[in-house]
């Protein structure tokens, strides 16, 4: 799904590689040989990107300024369903919705999963272990989903059920408005934390030993070590970890398809269920298609400032 | 050389994949082939797969494929069968669904084949095949069975209430006090420590049996919920059915009955509507939970299937207008506009509505055919099975069926009114708060 890329050289050494290389002019010459092959080699990814991903993007982006109810032609109608979109009061609901829940999932997610690599990578050595971590993610996302959603069933579930036994009243988890969000999330968190420890346990791995060495020998603390060394090793790989959990948070939509359906009212009517429920319930495929291009630029923009602001492409290694 | 193959390769990939968004292709008209089939209630695929080898027993060129889809996934992978071309030949329908793809032009209009084929439509029930033709006057269905709404309660508990047979079926309702409809529901209500609705002392936090169980809020159209009560106040959801264009959910008549109705929640006799969500009415029923239900008689079966319960029926209370109320509600088959085998989809969609077929359905017992003689006999073959439908065949004996409120833009109306509907109901808000609704659902049709 992800790769790790760790860029250890700076720029400057990079940029004076070529100069070291043979006069301009055949340089020059081989590089346009080498475009050529380069794109020979690009050709077959590209029809799959052109097909898949441009033509559909761009064909999104059209449709949004249509109304369009898949059966029939598209209507050109301007920027309308842009303006209609800031007087729809259930499209805030779902920005706000979707952002509870982005909250919620990535800050529980985010530190549980650094807790769970720190045990991985000082305490649990054992393969079983650290396998046993990441099963939740091995099952599909619609089947966990559904179990939770019968464990917590409000009348039968496993979990209501010890709550009852323990004199508590009864909790309706995807019933109720408080709940909804907070539960959903909480599934997630339980699924995908395994993985994201991993990921941050990987970039762990790749801190050198010495720099600990280094740290016990002046006498810091493992407070200290953790704050000092640690987390600003670790930060290119937690921004990395970061971009991809809180875009895949923002995408949110099998979990609540399979439980609330949005529901119960607009309680956990995430942003993709809005658009997933405009476009194939009500067939209003134009608007819908405005829903997630806004939706696209918010990830755009949410990734940008992530990698801005947190120099998730510099490392502090070299 | 390689690369100009490649290049080459991939438009004709690109070609092709073309003009397999395009779909349609020349339509053949010998009846002959073979033809898909859809319909959504695992229950009545065997009587409908019986009905398909009999008639590729009679028209042995035509062969019948029958899916089965669970109800939500249907309606999408059907408009997305539209879309790309491979939507099933003939499929069941429903009246909410129907107005639009027939305005999308989805539907083959089946007047020619009625008027060549000479289908009699008065052998149906009255009122199903005329739900069947569109705004613009042509016919998109042959009806295949109807249904109505009745009370399904626990017998082991109203005999412990004291509760006949007789009184259950005659109770009568109205939006100030219930009625006796109400107070049958409060007698059957049992707390934890045996207290029932209606005694002092009992605990409406800690209810152990409600008196009337709850699937949902019944967003706009309320079918099993709460139709066949506000119907008997002489509100109806819109100005004219079917093709009303203004809502009338701003009345008082049905604002008051939805607050009467969602008061047994505040009361204690109703589940809440969050302990509803994944829940199953049937099976809360089953597992003694809920002491009555609405629902329709496509449950029958369900409802009888259920180990140590004996389930009875009553018809719906009378109401304000001394009449009981029941929505009738009507499927159908249809033919998809874009099928490759239209002479013989419509070979299979009028061997569907005739009483061959409805006959083996009847014999399975699970729904009443939409043939009258055909309804008699499934009627019977209840009978046979030891269940009184009577509770169900009497408002098409006695005229009180009143049709599914059929409009335009019902996927827009349902968006509006199930979060509206929700909200009441969970006591978020009052029930005028339906006006602002009602004026977001006539915006629509401006």
């Amino acid at each position: 799904m992800t790769t790790l890329t760790k860029q250890q050289q700076n720029p400057a050494a990079r940029a004076r590689r070529p100069k070291a290389a043979q006069p301009a002019r055949t340089s020059r010459l081989r590089r346009l040989g080498d475009l050529k092959m380069a794109l020979l080699f690009i050709f077959p990814a590209m029809i799959g990107f052109v097909l898949f991903y441009l033509v559909p993007t761009i064909r999104g982006v059209y449709l949004s300024f249509t109304e369009y109810s898949i059966l029939g032609d598209p209507t050109w109608i301007g920027i309308k369903n842009y303006t209609a979109m800031l007087g729809d009061e259930l499209f805030w609901n779902a920005m706000g919705v979707t952002l509870q829940y982005v909250g919620l999932n990535i800050g529980f997610q985010t530190v549980i999963a650094l807790g769970l690599a720190l045990l991985m990578h000082r305490v649990a050595k054992s393969t079983f272990i650290r396998g046993a971590l990441l099963l939740p993610f091995l099952v599909a996302n619609v089947i966990v989903a559904l179990l939770w959603f019968w464990m917590l069933d409000y009348q039968i579930g496993i979990v209501n059920e010890i709550i009852n036994w323990m004199g508590l009243p009864r909790i309706a988890f995807f019933g109720s408005e408080q709940w909804a969000i907070p539960t959903i999330a909480a599934v997630n968190v339980w699924r995908h934390m395994g993985y994201t420890a991993l990921l941050i346990f990987a970039g762990l791995q790749s801190i050198p030993n010495h720099v600990y060495e280094v740290a016990s020998l002046d006498g810091a603390s493992p407070t200290r070590t953790f704050w000092s060394i640690t987390m600003p090793l670790l930060r290119p790989v937690m921004v990395l970890v970061l971009v991809v959990t809180v875009i895949g948070s923002f995408q949110v939509f099998d979990t609540v398809a399979v439980t609330t359906g949005g529901g119960p009212i607009n309680a956990s009517r995430v942003i993709q269920m809005y658009i997933y429920q405009k476009a194939f319930g009500e067939s209003d495929f134009g608007y819908a298609s405005a829903l997630s291009v806004i939706l696209f630029l918010i990830l755009a923009l949410v990734a940008f400032v992530q990698m801005k602001f947190l120099k998730g492409n510099e490392s502090d290694l070299d | 050389m390689k690369k100009t193959i490649g290049v080459a390769a991939a438009a004709a990939a690109i070609a092709l994949s073309l003009s397999a968004c395009g779909g349609g292709s020349t339509a053949s008209t010998e009846a002959k082939g073979e033809i898909n089939y859809w319909l959504w209630d695992a229950n009545q695929l065997p009587a409908y797969q019986q009905c398909a080898d009999d008639f590729t027993k009679a028209n042995p060129d035509i062969k019948v494929k029958i899916t089965q889809r669970g109800w939500d996934d249907y309606w999408t992978t059907l408009t997305n069968g539209f879309v790309a071309g491979t939507a099933p030949d003939v499929f069941t329908n429903h009246l909410s669904k129907y107005p639009e793809y027939a305005a999308k032009k989805q539907l083959l209009s089946l007047d020619d084949a009625v008027a060549k084929d000479g289908i009699k439509l008065d052998s149906y029930t009255k009122g199903l095949p005329e739900l069947w033709v569109g705004q613009d006057g042509k016919r998109y269905g042959l009806p295949k069975d109807w249904d109505t709404v009745g009370l399904f309660y626990n017998k082991a508990m109203a005999d412990s209430a004291g509760l006949t047979a007789e009184q259950m079926a005659n109770l009568d309702w109205n939006p100030s006090d219930g009625g006796s409809y109400e107070k049958a529901i409060a007698h059957l209500t049992v707390d934890k420590s045996g207290k029932r609705g209606d005694e002092a002392g009992f605990d409406k936090n800690n209810v152990a049996v409600y008196g009337l169980g709850l699937a949902g809020s019944g967003s706009g159209q309320g079918q099993t919920e709460w139709s066949f009560l506000s119907a008997t106040t002489g509100w109806t959801a819109t100005d004219k059915n079917p093709w009303g264009t203004k809502f009338n959910y701003d009345d008082p008549k049905f604002q008051e009955t939805i607050a009467w109705w969602a008061g047994l929640i505040e009361k204690g006799y109703m589940p809440k509507l969050e302990t509803t969500v994944g829940a199953s009415l049937a099976d809360n029923f089953g597992a003694g939970k809920a002491a009555i239900n609405t629902t329709g008689d496509w449950l029958i079966g369900q409802y009888k299937s259920y180990k140590g319960v004996e389930t009875a029926f009553a018809p719906t209370p009378k109401g304000p207008d001394g009449k009981r109320a029941s929505m009738f509600n009507g499927l159908a088959d249809s033919v998809w506009a874009g099928t490759k085998n239209p002479a013989a989809s419509v070979k299979w969609v009028e061997y569907l509505g005739s009483t061959a077929c409805q006959d083996v359905v009847a014999s399975k017992a699970v729904v009443f055919p939409a043939i009258t003689s055909s309804s008699e006999k499934a009627a019977e073959a209840f009978k046979a099975k030891g269940t009184d439908v009577s509770a169900f065949t009497t408002h098409v004996e006695e005229g009180t069926t009143f049709l599914f409120p059929i409009a335009d833009k019902a996927a827009k109306v349902d968006g509006i009114m199930k979060p509206a509907m929700d909200a009441v109901l969970s006591g978020k808000k009052p029930a005028s708060s339906l006006t602002e609704a009602n004026n977001q659902v006539n915006d629509l049709f401006k």
